[in-house]
């Protein structure tokens, strides 16, 4: 049987997306010598480099751009069975005193972010962090918003949103799967 | 790559892959001994006991950062003035390391096999710090991340290991770590201090005997010099130290041999004057340093895979 699949977002609304967010990100805070763009791996950083891009074009900057794998502060290490392998973060700049924008690419629980929120912490005081993702599917477990958001979807816990980039996966395009039964 | 091993006691059964994930996520572990704050929470909760029943300062010291750097908390139980002294076997021990319930147990033992003795016997899991003569799997994977760091993918690199292979746990577990990365691995020293069987041929894949070390360290990719047990040479096995030294022993002169700035490696403490010369051990091929550094990011890594709850088949 077929898995039932909606696209949720085109290669196009994915670019439309990611250049939407590029400006309002840099409409809300003008002050471009003190933003930085922080993606979470192992999709959110190529959003990331998506929009330091778009703003590079538009506003002729070239924002710092960090990636972060936020695997050992997940909250649910334990319960996961086997630890996953870790990679490596990249951070090179100091995030003192920046506005950070972290990017992900879908926005559900709220628990990868707290997660990002604590390792950005560790690498010193930024002034703010803002968050922005492709997707908001709702399901929230924390208290966490998006202030840039790229499409909001109402989902069934029963659904996957599924983040195809090009980068990794040669195509760009988000669909909505429902989750095969589970057979208890 | 799914990580799925409970214990850490040799290498000789890993796969390619298992040594990949913990290469990669030691880098991940390098990045955050890199940070303004020097510590992740993975393993916040869990007791490390650290259970050295033959004396080590630097390994030891080695595991205890990179178990504090992971929010572990930290427990040694070391042999002077333990119960061991006192006459307990290491089964009694075991009995007790059971009942404080740590999560990670890590060993070193005076007796090959020990730590399998123990992590049969336990429910927490068990990392080989040193057993004997048998292996030390963390000085193994340190120095395959060290080399990597330094020569890049190690596919078709020849690598000296010279000195006493007999007695050298640190030997075998190098071996084992690098030769499933594509090195090979050339042998050198007193055939007196080379385990029989390989003296007469019948090494390992990858693997060869080469006597005389000039000839091994021609063209050489690398060069690790082991360390001079002088505490299990009893057995007549050397003339004098002095003649290892002039035959065996690292100079200048003998590490120019290998390619244009191939690195040195020692797994510590240097016996200075006599495998090595002072010259060399701190000279600009010498990673020593970064082997000391680099070996508590493996720790850490082995450490933090090492947390996770096996799933039990129903």
């Amino acid at each position: 049987m077929a898995t039932p699949r909606t696209v949720l977002l085109s290669a196009d609304d994915v670019r439309r997306a990611i250049s939407r967010i590029a400006h309002e990100i840099v409409e809300r805070d003008r002050d471009l010598s003190a933003l930085a763009i922080v993606g979470i791996r192992a999709r959110g950083d190529i959003l990331a480099t998506r929009i330091r891009d778009a703003i590079a074009t538009y506003e002729n900057t070239q924002l710092p751009l960090g990636s972060l794998d936020i695997t050992l502060y997940r909250d649910d290490l334990t319960r996961i069975g086997y630890a996953p392998v870790v990679h490596e973060s990249a951070l090179e700049f100091s995030v003192d005193d920046k506005v950070v924008v972290l990017v992900d690419d879908v926005l559900f629980t709220g628990r990868t972010i707290r997660a990002a929120m604590d390792a950005l912490i560790d690498y010193g005081r930024p002034r703010a962090i803002r968050l922005a993702v492709l997707v908001d599917r709702g399901h929230r477990e924390l208290p966490i918003r998006a202030d840039f958001v790229g499409k909001n979807v109402p989902t069934k816990a029963t659904e996957d949103v599924q983040v195809h980039l090009v980068e990794v996966d040669g195509r760009d395009e988000v669909e909505l799967v429902a989750r095969e039964a589970v057979i208890a | 790559m799914k990580w799925s091993r409970r214990h850490v006691l040799e290498l000789n059964d890993w796969r390619r892959e298992e040594i990949e994930a913990v290469l990669e996520t030691t880098g991940a572990m390098v990045e955050i001994l890199k940070r303004p704050i020097r510590k992740a929470p993975p393993l916040r909760g869990k007791t490390v006991i650290l259970f050295f029943a033959e004396s080590s300062t630097r390994t030891r010291v080695s595991f205890e950062l990179a178990a504090k750097a992971l929010s572990a908390d930290v427990t040694n139980i070391t042999v002077s003035g333990s119960s061991v002294e006192k006459g307990e076997t290491l089964y009694d021990t075991v009995r007790t390391l059971q009942a404080l319930g740590g999560d990670i147990i890590v060993m070193r033992h005076a007796s090959s096999g020990a730590p399998y003795f123990v992590a049969d016997r336990i429910d927490a899991a068990v990392i080989n710090a040193g057993d004997g003569w048998h292996a030390h799997p963390t000085q193994g994977l340190l120095d395959a991340y060290t080399l990597r760091g330094a020569l890049g993918d190690l596919a078709g690199k020849r690598i000296v290991i010279v000195g006493d292979v007999l007695h050298s746990r640190v030997a075998r577990s190098d071996i084992n770590a690098l030769a499933p990365l594509g090195a090979t691995i050339t042998l050198s020293g007193p055939p007196t201090l080379m385990p029989t069987a390989w003296r007469r041929g019948a090494l390992p894949p990858c693997v060869t005997y080469e006597p005389d070390l000039d000839r091994a360290l021609d063209s050489a990719d690398a060069v690790i010099a082991l360390r001079l047990q002088k505490e299990r040479q009893e057995g007549g096995l050397l003339p004098s130290l002095r003649e290892y030294s002039r035959v065996w022993g690292l100079t200048e002169k003998r590490v120019s041999r290998m390619r244009p700035n191939a690195p040195v490696m020692h797994p510590g403490p240097m016996n200075e004057g006599v495998e090595i010369d002072a010259v060399v051990a701190h000279g600009a091929r010498s990673l020593v340093e970064r082997q000391v550094t680099n070996g508590v990011a493996v720790r850490m890594a082995l450490l933090y895979l090492l947390t996770g709850t096996p799933v039990e088949a129903a």
